[in-house]
């Protein structure tokens, strides 16, 4: 069993989490643009990189609020958890840094 | 012309663990090891919803005339009186004593402002959990940390009892307020009663 630190709950067990995937993905600019191959990417194709990555988690059992965190992948170890519309702290292989924390 | 007759309806509601009345009597243990459970029916809930730091919050604020808590485990007010509870970053539970006229003053505050009043009353039943074993039932279930010296008494988080969402309330040392939606009740306080049959027997070393 694992603490998971939620942004407003503080450390709470990982049962009370729902996983929510990649993060940082860019909803289409004009998706009426986009061909159907481009559509499906879109909706439905995520990296699954091995070591840090950024993704979504939610807090269903608890506050029930989304936020973003950066995971090693290897080592399920949680190295940043952070708020919608706060900047990226440590860079991943699926989104840069994006400043804020050193 | 034809007569209106007004019945007070209200001796016909049934609370959601009234059917559990008599079972939560028989299984309640006392003594040193003690441990008892009981129904706190038809308690006033009102949900709100509102931005911190926006007019809505501060006219909720001062509404409900306790304030709003400001962050997780707070609780505004008391136990006995009206109580707020810290449900998300924008999101609280006003609870208090059957009959609170609180919903219309609250409307009013909120006005046409961005956020969220509610009666919420019948959504969710309160069981009250007390005795010198209360925390020991509780820990058998739920995987939040409810050691004294990170839940105190008057702090409430939201958190699961088994696999029922549960609102967890610590009104005092040894008592516990445990709010799960009505349709989860009866399954709350069966799991509880089976929880806390051990202590009525001598403690095995
Ligand atoms: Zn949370």
């Amino acid at each position: 069993m694992m603490l998971i630190e939620c942004p407003w709950c503080g450390p709470r067990n990982e049962t009370e989490y729902g996983y929510g995937g990649e993060a940082h993905v860019a909803y289409p600019a004009d998706p009426n643009a986009l061909t159907d191959n481009e559509w499906a990417k879109f909706l439905f194709y995520r990296k699954n990189p091995k070591g840090l990555f950024a993704e979504r988690w939610v807090h269903s059992a608890g506050c029930r609020r989304w936020f973003n965190a950066v995971r090693d992948t290897v080592t399920y170890e949680f190295k940043a958890v952070y708020k919608p519309g706060e900047p990226q702290p440590i860079a991943t292989t699926n989104a840069p840094a994006q400043g804020g924390t050193k | 012309m034809a007569e209106q007759v007004l019945t007070d309806i209200s001796a016909l509601r049934t609370s959601p663990l009234a059917h559990m009345a008599s079972a939560f009597q028989q299984g309640a243990v006392a003594g040193k090891r003690g441990v008892s459970a009981r129904e706190l029916a038809f308690t006033t809930q009102l949900g709100l919803r509102a931005e911190p730091g926006s007019e809505a919050h501060a006219a909720l604020a001062a509404a409900t005339g306790v304030g709003l808590p400001a962050s997780v485990g707070e609780v505004a007010g008391n136990a006995e009186g009206t109580a707020v509870l810290w449900n998300g970053p924008d999101e609280f539970l006003v609870v208090a004593p059957e009959g609170t006229e609180l919903l219309d003053d609250l409307v009013a505050a909120l006005g046409q402002s961005a956020g969220q009043v509610l009666d919420l009353s019948a959504n969710r039943t309160i069981i009250e959990l007390s005795g010198p074993s209360a925390r020991l039932v509780l820990e058998k279930g739920c995987p939040a940390d409810l050691h004294p010296r990170s839940f105190g008494a008057g702090t409430a988080i939201t958190t699961v009892l088994g696999p029922v969402p549960v609102l967890l309330w610590k009104t005092a040392e040894d008592t516990f307020r445990l709010l799960p939606r009505a349709s989860f009740a009866d399954y709350t306080a069966r799991w509880l009663l089976d929880a806390m049959t051990e202590f009525a027997s001598p403690e095995v070393d």
